[in-house]
C-alpha cells in the first residue's frame, strides 16, 4: 500500500511557480504611518483610517496566541510587507486589457477568469495578491441589486453598507490575527444581497498569494438582507516559496431574518517541501452571524494546502429558529499541521447546528479538531449533531480531537460521535484485487471517507475539489 | 494456466502453507476443501497477492509468467479474481462507482478504451440479472451494511462484469441460502468457457452439486493431503477428514 500512499503524500506541489509583475509595495514593518499610507493609497474616507488605526493600537497590547496544536517559529511582524499591488491596477472593462502575465497565471492555474466560468454561470471576482483586477458578470448582478465587489470597491462606492457591518461579526478586536488584520487589511471581497432576493448564481473569489514576504490579509464581508440568500466561493492555490508567508484573513458573514448565507471554500496553499520547509501559515478569523430569526449560515471547507492551518469558522446563532452549519475535510501530509474546528454560539430559542468533520493524516502531519458548542441561558430547545471522524494513513501522523462544551439551558440536546480509523490495508488490498491502482484506491477510500462534507460542495467547486486534492468525488454512477 | 510449485507461505515467523504443488488448466474447475485453518484462504490470498504474506519458497507461473513478482492489481488486470471469503467494507464509495473503476482500469491495463457510466450501466444490469441482485445494491457503499448474502451475491456480480480467466472463490457458498447458492451457482457456470478456470473453496458437498468440480483437493496443514475426483467431497462429506489429517501429520513427521 506505501507506494500509492506515498506518491499521493509526495506529489509535487503542481501550482509553484511566480508570477513576474511589477509590484507597487510600502516598506517592511508595521507602525501608524504604514496604517496611513494604506489607507491613503486605498482613498478611504476617514471612518475606515480610524477603524484601522483603533485596531492597531489594540493590537500593539495583545500577545500572540499559541493556544492551538500547532509548532512553528516567531513570525517578525516587522520584518512583513503589509501593502502590495499590482502596479497597473486600473478599472478595467475587459479581460484584454488584464496584465497578460496574470492571465497566463490563471490558466496555469486553470483559473479561468474567462468565458468557461462565465458560460457556467459564476461570477469571478479574482484576487492576485491583495488587489481586485477584474470582476465579472456585475451587470447581470447588478439588476438583481446584488453588490459583488472588491472590498476596496465597497469602502469607495457604499460606504454606509461597509460602516454598518464591518466588525460587527469579527470586532476589531477580536483577536490578534483579526486585530492586525483589522490594521492592515488591502483587500478582499464584498457582497450584498438585498431583501428577498436569491442570488442567481455562485459567487467565486480566487485567492492567490504571490509577493515575495508579503502577509496576505484578506477581508471578506457577506450580507444576506431579510429573505435573501447567497452561496460564495473561495478556492485558493498559491505559488511556491521557500520562506513561511502569513495569511491572516477575516471573512464575515450576516444573515438577517430568514436569509441564508452559504460559505464554500476549497483552501490549497502551498504546504512545505518534503523537509517541511517553506509553506504559509494560514491563521484566519471566519465567523458567521446568524442574526434574524430563521436565518442559517453553513461553512463548507476543504483544507488540503498550508503550512499551518489554524481557522474555525463559526456561527452566532442569535436569531430565534435559526442554523448553523459546519462540513469540513481537513488533510494532513508530509510535516503540514492543522488545528480547526468551529464555534457554535447558540443565543436564540429553538437554534440548531451541525458539525461534521473529517480529518485525514497522512506522512508525518499532525491534525487537530477543535470545537466549541455553547449554549446560553436564552437558547430554550437548543440542538446540535457533532460528528468527528479521522483518519490515519501511515503511523507517524496524528490526530486529535478537542470538543468543548459548555451548556446554560437543560432544555438543550446535544449528540457528539466521534471515530478514528487507519486508512484499512485490507481495503486497499480489496481494491487493488479489482484492478485498481494503490493511488486511486487510496483516493477513492478517502473520498468515501469524506463523503458527507463533499455532498454539501457546490458543483463547480466539486471539480475543483476534485482537481486539488487529487482525489476522486464521491463515486456514484447514474 | 496456473503452476504452482512447492509454495511455501506464511505470516511473520509462522508457515501455514507447506508445500503447496497445483496444476490447474484452462477449462478445469477445481475444489479445494479442507478443515478450518488448514490455509484455504491462506493459498487464494497468496494468489490473488495479500501482502500480508510472505512467499518463503516455490514458484507460481500463470501463463507461463511469474505471478509472485506480479503487483496485486496487475494480477487483476491479467485475470486473475478472488472472491473474498469476507470481503471488505467501503464505506461512502458506492458500489457501482467501485466497480466501474476496476472495470475502466482494467481495460486501460488491456489498451481497451474505457467505458462511459451509462455503457457501463448497460452492462451491469444484465449482469445484475445473472446474479438475481437487487438494484439498489449499486447505489450503496461497497459491501457496507450488506447482509452476509448480500456480501457473498456482490462478490460473484463482481465477477460477472470483470469475467476474470481464473477465479478463485473463497467460501463463497457459505451464508448464502439455498436459492442464492444456486443462483451463484450458476453465475459460475454461466461463466465458464475452455479459455476460463476456477478455484472453489468450500466446505459443502453441496456447492459442488451445482458446481461440479473435475478435481477436488483437500488441504490440512498448509499441505494438499489428498486430490481426487468429484467422488471425493462425497467421500469427506460421509467420512469427514480425521483421516486425512492424520495422514497429512503423518507426512510431516
Ligand atoms: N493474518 C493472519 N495473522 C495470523 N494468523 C493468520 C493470518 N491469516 C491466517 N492465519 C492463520 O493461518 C491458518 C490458516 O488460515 P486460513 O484462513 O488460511 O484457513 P482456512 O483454511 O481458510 O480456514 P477456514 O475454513 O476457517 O476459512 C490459521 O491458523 C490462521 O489462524
Ligand atoms: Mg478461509
Amino acid at each position: 500500500m506505501s507506494s500509492g500512499i506515498e506518491a499521493l503524500v509526495n506529489r509535487e506541489y503542481a501550482y509553484g511557480f511566480v508570477t513576474d509583475v511589477e509590484t507597487d509595495t510600502v516598506p517592511p514593518g508595521l507602525n501608524e504611518d504604514i496604517i496611513r499610507t494604506i489607507s491613503a493609497k486605498k482613498n478611504e474616507p476617514e471612518f475606515m483610517l480610524e477603524w484601522r488605526l483603533k485596531a492597531y493600537r489594540r493590537w500593539l497590547t495583545m500577545k500572540e496566541p499559541h493556544w492551538g496544536n500547532v509548532r512553528y517559529p516567531a513570525i517578525d511582524y516587522n520584518s512583513l510587507v503589509y501593502y502590495s499591488a499590482p502596479k497597473s491596477v486600473k478599472p478595467l472593462q475587459s479581460l484584454d486589457e488584464v496584465d497578460p502575465e496574470l492571465l497566463r497565471t490563471y490558466e496555469k492555474l486553470g483559473i479561468s477568469l474567462n468565458e468557461q466560468k462565465m458560460l457556467s454561470g459564476v461570477a469571478v471576482d479574482a484576487i492576485f495578491d491583495s488587489v481586485s483586477v477584474g470582476t465579472t458578470m456585475r451587470t447581470e448582478l447588478s439588476k438583481h441589486g446584488i453588490i459583488f465587489c472588491s472590498f476596496g470597491e465597497a469602502v469607495q462606492n457604499h460606504p454606509e453598507l461597509v460602516e454598518k457591518y464591518l466588525g460587527t461579526v469579527v470586532p476589531h478586536s477580536d483577536n490578534f490575527f483579526a486585530a492586525l488584520n483589522a490594521a492592515v487589511f488591502s483587500d478582499g471581497s464584498f457582497a450584498y444581497v438585498p431583501k428577498g432576493v436569491k442570488c442567481p448564481m455562485e459567487l467565486s473569489t480566487y485567492f492567490r498569494i504571490n509577493s515575495k514576504n508579503t502577509g496576505q490579509f484578506e477581508r471578506t464581508l457577506i450580507i444576506a438582507d431579510e429573505g435573501a440568500s447567497v452561496s460564495y466561493l473561495e478556492g485558493c492555490t498559491a505559488p511556491k516559496r521557500d520562506e513561511n508567508q502569513l495569511h491572516a484573513a477575516v471573512v464575515e458573514l450576516i444573515a438577517l431574518d430568514n436569509a441564508t448565507v452559504k460559505y464554500s471554500t476549497v483552501q490549497n496553499w502551498y504546504a512545505g517541501d518534503a523537509q517541511g520547509k517553506g509553506g504559509i501559515y494560514n491563521f484566519v478569523t471566519k465567523r458567521g452571524k446568524a442574526a434574524g430569526v430563521n436565518s442559517k449560515i453553513s461553512w463548507t471547507q476543504v483544507e488540503t494546502g498550508s503550512a499551518i492551518t489554524w481557522k474555525y469558522p463559526s456561527v452566532i446563532l442569535q436569531g430565534d429558529n435559526s442554523v448553523g452549519e459546519f462540513y469540513s475535510v481537513a488533510v494532513v501530509n508530509r510535516k503540514q499541521q492543522a488545528d480547526t474546528g468551529t464555534k457554535m454560539i447558540h443565543i436564540g430559542k429553538n437554534t440548531k447546528s451541525t458539525i461534521v468533520s473529517k480529518g485525514i493524516s497522512a506522512g508525518e502531519g499532525n491534525n487537530s479538531y477543535r470545537g466549541l458548542v455553547r449554549v446560553l441561558p436564552k437558547a430554550e430547545n437548543a440542538r446540535n449533531y457533532t460528528q468527528c471522524d479521522s483518519m490515519l494513513i501511515g503511523n507517524k501522523c496524528g490526530a486529535h480531537t478537542f470538543p468543548y462544551i459548555e451548556v446554560q439551558n437543560n432544555t438543550a440536546t446535544l449528540e457528539h460521535e466521534a471515530s478514528t480509523s487507519k486508512i484499512g490495508e485490507d481495503q486497499i488490498f480489496y481494491c487493488k484485487q479489482r484492478g485498481v491502482s494503490a493511488e486511486h484506491a487510496v483516493s477513492m477510500i478517502v473520498s468515501g471517507f469524506c463523503r458527507e462534507v463533499f455532498k454539501e460542495l457546490p458543483m463547480e467547486f466539486a471539480v475543483e475539489a476534485q482537481q486539488l486534492l487529487g482525489i476522486t468525488l464521491e463515486g456514484s454512477v447514474g | 494456466m496456473l503452476e504452482i510449485n512447492d509454495l511455501h507461505a506464511g505470516i511473520g515467523d509462522r508457515e501455514i502453507l507447506r508445500g503447496i504443488t497445483l496444476r490447474v488448466k484452462a477449462g478445469e474447475i477445481h475444489a479445494v476443501m479442507g478443515p478450518n485453518g488448514s490455509g484455504k484462504s491462506t493459498l487464494a490470498q497468496v494468489l490473488a497477492g495479500n501482502p500480508s504474506y510472505e512467499v518463503t519458497r516455490g514458484t507460481v507461473s500463470y501463463n507461463g509468467q511469474n505471478l509472485l513478482e506480479m503487483a496485486p492489481e496487475v494480477r487483476a488486470q491479467n485475470g486473475v479474481f478472488l472472491a473474498f471469503q469476507y470481503p471488505v467494507e467501503i464505506p461512502g464509495v458506492s458500489n457501482a462507482y467501485f466497480l466501474r473503476s476496476a472495470y475502466n482500469e482494467i481495460r486501460k491495463a488491456n489498451g481497451q478504451e474505457e467505458v462511459d457510466p451509462l455503457e457501463f450501466l448497460d452492462l451491469v444490469e444484465e449482469k445484475l440479472k445473472l446474479v438475481d441482485m437487487d438494484e439498489s445494491l449499486l447505489s450503496r457503499s461497497v459491501n457496507h451494511g450488506f447482509s452476509g448474502g448480500e456480501k457473498k451475491r456482490n462478490e460473484i456480480f463482481q465477477m460477472a462484469v470483470l469475467s476474470p480467466r481464473l477465479a478463485i472463490l473463497d467460501e463463497t457458498d457459505s451464508g448464502l441460502d439455498i436459492d442464492a447458492l444456486r443462483i451463484v451457482a450458476e453465475g459460475v457456470n454461466k461463466l465458464r468457457s475452455p479459455e476460463n478456470a476456477t478455484i472453489v473453496v468450500t466446505h459443502y458437498q453441496r456447492l459442488l452439486n451445482y458446481i461440479v468440480p473435475d478435481y477436488v483437493h483437500v488441504l490440512a496443514n498448509g499441505r494438499i493431503v489428498k486430490s481426487g475426483g468429484k467422488e471425493l467431497a462425497l467421500e469427506l462429506e460421509e467420512k469427514g477428514y480425521d483421516w486425512l489429517q492424520e495422514a497429512g501429520a503423518g507426512a510431516v513427521a
